[in-house]
């Protein structure tokens, strides 16, 4: 049952991320500049909502088992998918919306506090407790909002050790009234970048005289809270478990010494920011090197970092394809952009196929890639296991739909042999039929005709009745079909029009040769009639027809019932000549109308 | 033969003794001819046969049956590979023999499968032990079939023929001959066409090679419009370090697969670059070897049937790109702290809903956030 969930929860993902990819492709491509680049933007978001969402059930299926090698394989799986939305969420930044010197860092902040939850339970732990600040992390919380920049949350704090400690109230006044000032940059256009920064250096300048002064000399606490307003490094470095990793390290940094930093400045940081937390201690890892790639705007590093370290074709196939879409890597002037693009979703696609039910999600993912889709589609879907009618005819619908007439034929051909090895006639001619396999239908219509001459009576009845036009496929269908028909008005006891197909199975030569001493057997019947059935005519239109079959026979080999078949010739004879008799005699008389 | 059931476990539904010495090689031919398998063996014969469905008990039980249709007896020697002809030329075989012969039958009906004709004996001169129809069906490409020797004695004669048919002669004459391939071959393989113009052979000798065959313009000798190749040797790999003994492409021909006297099979892929690279080795008993699948942890504890899914996520062996993969991560790595960035059970309901606008969280700046609702006192007393 765990696995149901680890398995579901996978497949939710992929069939969300497949709406949002068709989402994607189908998008208007009319629109330009500002609208495409929020369109494509809130496909972004989309994406990583069902990323956070796969991850959600993962974990609850990680908390709610009780198998060890369970629980530890889908918190893997959480830690990988977390890892996924945090290096989608970067991207986002920086290439989808392409956020500008000023937003940019705004952007990268909320960044920072969405995915450094390491701190979480403390900050809750501090702000339940009854005196918040005289919690021993008390100084701990405030120092995590000041790094992540949450300068209400920390002034607020703040607030009750002032209150708490009637001492400090002059200290905490002018800190509180700093935190306050701090020049953010702003998202709308209510100030430009010249302006925030003549601001910041002001600001940045007081900052530094009440530090000069002393001010906050009384409280080591204050003062390095004052010293990272200020961007000191390594006051800010002497933080590092509330950090936990380099880029919040270099986020904090930019905050306070580059806050209107420009995107192709961030390289520079983002390298010295790795060197200085690391200190030479750890070496970068995986996660490390696509997030530097992604800092350095090398995209196609990115890509392919993410496709070593995670190994998985769905991230960067869907990731790719995004990036595509914003024309980016084109514009990078990499020959190969589109190309990988279509390299990365061809290799995903492939893979869905060797799953029993989310081929079908592959299909639209080969729909889209214009070089190699449609014959990587070919191939594929040739090989789908056909173990029931159903599963044939999604598959076939799927080739239709897309002219595939080659595969449709073979598909069909191949459920029509499985229905004739099993004896299902009536399958395998529905399968030929919709082959359009003339040579098969013909074939199997042979065999239902040898049933019907070993059983006296038609399997599949439904099917052969309601043919069509599709009896006209093959000369021997259109006999089954029509010969079905003479049973049926024979049946319904019309019997005038069934005597005139009869005739004319064997006169149009509709009926092989090798069925005419059936057909004429059949005609035994009508023959007898108290009614007279046949005309003249038709009379001697039948013993022409018993004539040519019998001169035929004795040029051909005898048959093994000879007896029989000399009694049926004799018997036959005998009613013809009596039916002609009988009707010479009704058709010469005058009757009253 | 063996039947996969349907929670993917494979059953033995068939075994009969037939042949008076090993049996070589079996194959399918394609489904749209039924179920058939072709076998041969060194009893010098080679044999066609079809499954005939029995009682329904049968099924139940889990057995198949099988009927010999035909056997090929031209073989004055052992025969060595036997395979079926790409379905678009019809129900038809090739078969090749130590001696040196390649025969190609047809069975004209393809209802009855006890009528083969002897279409073409091709004379190799250098003892065959494999051969590989082009599977392409694109009308560009005459029928071809390449055929591999074993031929151990010391000699620099090519070990790789190719025969194309010529529509002119209506036969098969030697096309090319691999002239850098002269150790004994052991398999060789084509690559199933993309709608490329060119084809790529896979040869299984003392390393796992791959060929480009670029048909160039056909020249038209006397004999006309038999076709000459640019031949390049796109990867060459001794990894197995011993004998190469099979070769097989998988379904789109992007990845190979090659086994060894080294007990281990390996795959190899090109990138987009066209660069061949080994992406995965797997030993006899199918687990990986070490530190050659990262995911190795989610291979092992899921059964078949869900490692498609999870492959599709994390990549499977076979998937490996560029480099032999890292180490799994570390405990108190960094990758771990990831794993507790979900709180416990958070109090909102988060919706599936791709939308994430409509989620409200009382933070403005924040976005698809799943915590709990009460973190902070928001506007209190701020």
């Amino acid at each position: 049952k765990d696995q149901d969930i680890y398995i579901q929860t996978l497949r939710k993902l992929f069939n969300e991320s497949h709406g949002i990819f068709i989402g994607l492709q189908r998008s208007d491509e009319e629109l330009a500049g500002k609208s495409r680049r929020a369109q494509l933007v809130q496909v972004s978001k989309n994406y990583r909502s069902v990323i956070r969402a796969c991850m959600e059930d993962m974990h609850q299926a990680a908390i709610s088992t009780r198998d060890p090698a369970l629980q530890s394989q889908y918190s893997t799986q959480v830690s990988i998918l977390s890892a996924m939305e945090l290096i989608w969420n970067l991207c986002e930044i920086l290439f989808v919306e392409a956020a500008a010197a000023g937003p940019l860092l705004l952007r990268l902040l909320d960044w920072v506090r969405l995915h450094i939850c390491d701190v979480d339970n403390m900050v809750r732990e501090v702000l339940s407790s009854e005196n918040p600040s005289k919690h021993e992390l008390f100084w701990n919380v405030v120092d995590v909002f000041v790094l992540q920049g949450r300068m209400d949350e920390a002034r607020h704090l703040l607030s009750k050790e002032a209150s708490a400690n009637p001492t400090s109230v002059n200290m905490y006044k002018i800190l509180d009234d700093l935190m306050k000032k701090m020049p953010m940059p702003s998202l709308g256009n209510t100030q430009t970048l010249t302006e925030m920064e003549l601001k910041w250096q002001h600001w940045h300048e007081e900052c530094q005289r009440y530090l000069q002064d002393g001010t906050f000399a009384s409280n080591s606490h204050m003062e390095s809270i004052c010293k990272i307003l200020l961007g000191d490094e390594d006051a800010i470095l002497e933080k590092k478990e509330l950090m936990t990793t380099w880029y919040h390290f270099l986020v904090t940094r930019l905050l306070y010494s580059c806050p209107t930093v420009k995107p192709m400045e961030l390289r520079f940081y983002a390298q010295s920011s790795m060197d200085l937390f690391l200190g030479g201690e750890s070496s970068p890892e995986p996660l490390d090197t696509i997030l530097m790639a992604a800092f350095e705007f090398e995209m196609h590093q990115v890509i392919k970092e993410c496709s070593i370290a995670l190994s998985n074709w769905w991230f960067v196939a869907h990731l790719t394809d995004l990036l595509d879409h914003c024309k980016l890597l084109q514009s990078h002037n990499l020959y190969f952009g589109s190309n990988m693009r279509e390299f990365l979703l061809l290799e995903y696609a492939s893979g869905l196929f060797s799953h029993h039910s989310l081929w079908q999600l592959g299909v639209d993912y080969f729909d889209h890639c214009p070089e190699y889709g449609r014959v990587y589609l070919e191939l594929h879907i040739e090989r789908i296991p056909l173990n029931t009618e159903q599963k044939a005819l999604k598959v076939l619908r799927i080739c239709e739909q897309r002219q595939m007439h080659e595969q449709v034929r073979s598909i069909c051909k191949i459920m029509a042999m499985k229905a004739l090895r099993n004896n299902r006639l009536g399958s395998a001619l529905s399968w030929s039929i919709r082959a359009k396999d003339a040579a098969f239908a013909t074939l199997i219509s042979d065999r239902f005709l040898k049933d019907y001459c070993e059983r006296g009576c038609f399997s599949d009845l439904d099917l052969i009745d309601n043919l069509g036009p599709s009896m006209l496929l093959s000369d021997r269908l259109t006999f089954l079909g029509k010969y079905r028909e003479f049973h049926r008005l024979y049946g319904e006891k019309r019997f005038s029009e069934a005597a005139r197909l009869l005739l004319m199975l064997m006169t149009a030569h509709i009926a092989p040769c090798s069925f005419w001493m059936t057909l004429l057997t059949d005609a035994l019947p009508l023959l007898e009639q108290k009614e007279v059935v046949f005309s003249a005519e038709q009379t001697y239109e039948l013993m022409r027809c018993l004539e040519d079959l019998t001169a035929q026979k004795s040029n051909k080999q005898k048959f093994q019932d000879e007896d029989v078949e000399t009694t049926k010739v004799e018997m036959l004879r005998l009613a013809l000549a009596r039916n002609l008799a009988r009707v010479i005699v009704k058709e010469g008389t005058l009757e009253g109308s | 033969v063996w039947d996969k059931s349907e929670n993917g476990d494979w059953h033995c539904t068939a075994s009969w003794k037939t042949h008076s010495g090993s049996v070589w090689r079996v194959t399918w031919a394609h489904p749209e001819f039924g179920q058939v398998l072709a076998s041969c063996s060194f009893d010098r014969t080679a044999a066609v046969w079809e499954e005939i469905v029995g009682e329904s008990n049968d099924k139940l039980r889990g057995q198949s049956h099988w009927v010999k249709r035909t056997t090929l007896v031209d073989s004055r020697t052992s025969v060595t590979d036997v395979k079926f002809a790409p379905k678009h030329m019809g129900l038809m075989l090739a078969t090749c023999s130590a001696d040196g012969v390649v025969r190609i039958y047809e069975a004209p009906d393809v209802m009855n499968l006890s009528q083969w004709s002897l279409q073409h004996e091709i004379s190799c001169k250098l003892s065959c032990s494999c051969i590989s129809w082009n599977p392409s069906s694109s009308r560009a490409h005459s029928p071809m079939i390449a055929v591999g020797s074993d031929d151990n004695s010391p000699n620099i004669l090519a070990k790789v023929q190719i025969y194309e048919y010529n529509e002119n002669t209506r036969k098969y004459a030697k096309a090319e001959a691999l002239m850098t391939v002269t150790d004994p071959v052991h398999d060789i393989a084509f690559a199933p066409n993309l709608g490329r113009s060119f084809h790529i052979l896979a040869v299984a000798t003392k390393d796992v090679r791959i060929f480009t065959l670029k048909p160039l313009r056909k020249e038209l000798t006397s004999s006309g419009g038999l076709t000459k190749f640019e031949i390049h040797i796109v990867a060459q790999f001794d990894n197995h370090n011993s004998q190469v003994w099979r070769v097989s492409w998988n379904i789109t021909g992007t990845v190979l697969a090659s086994s060894g006297d080294d007990g281990c099979v390996r795959l190899w892929k090109a990138n987009y670059m066209d660069n061949w690279k080994c992406t995965g080795i797997l030993k006899g008993n199918g687990s990986p070897v070490n530190g050659s699948s990262q995911q190795g942890i989610f291979n092992a504890s899921l059964g078949s049937a869900n490692t498609s899914l999870q492959n599709s996520l994390n990549g499977s062996s076979a998937s490996r790109y560029f480099f032999p993969p890292l180490d799994s991560p570390r405990a108190g790595s960094r990758w771990s702290s990831h794993a507790q960035l979900l709180p416990p059970p958070p109090l909102i309901e988060h919706s599936c809903d791709a939308d994430t606008d409509n989620l409200q969280y009382p933070h403005p700046r924040r976005r698809c956030v799943s915590r709990p609702l009460n973190l902070l006192p928001e506007n209190e007393g701020v």
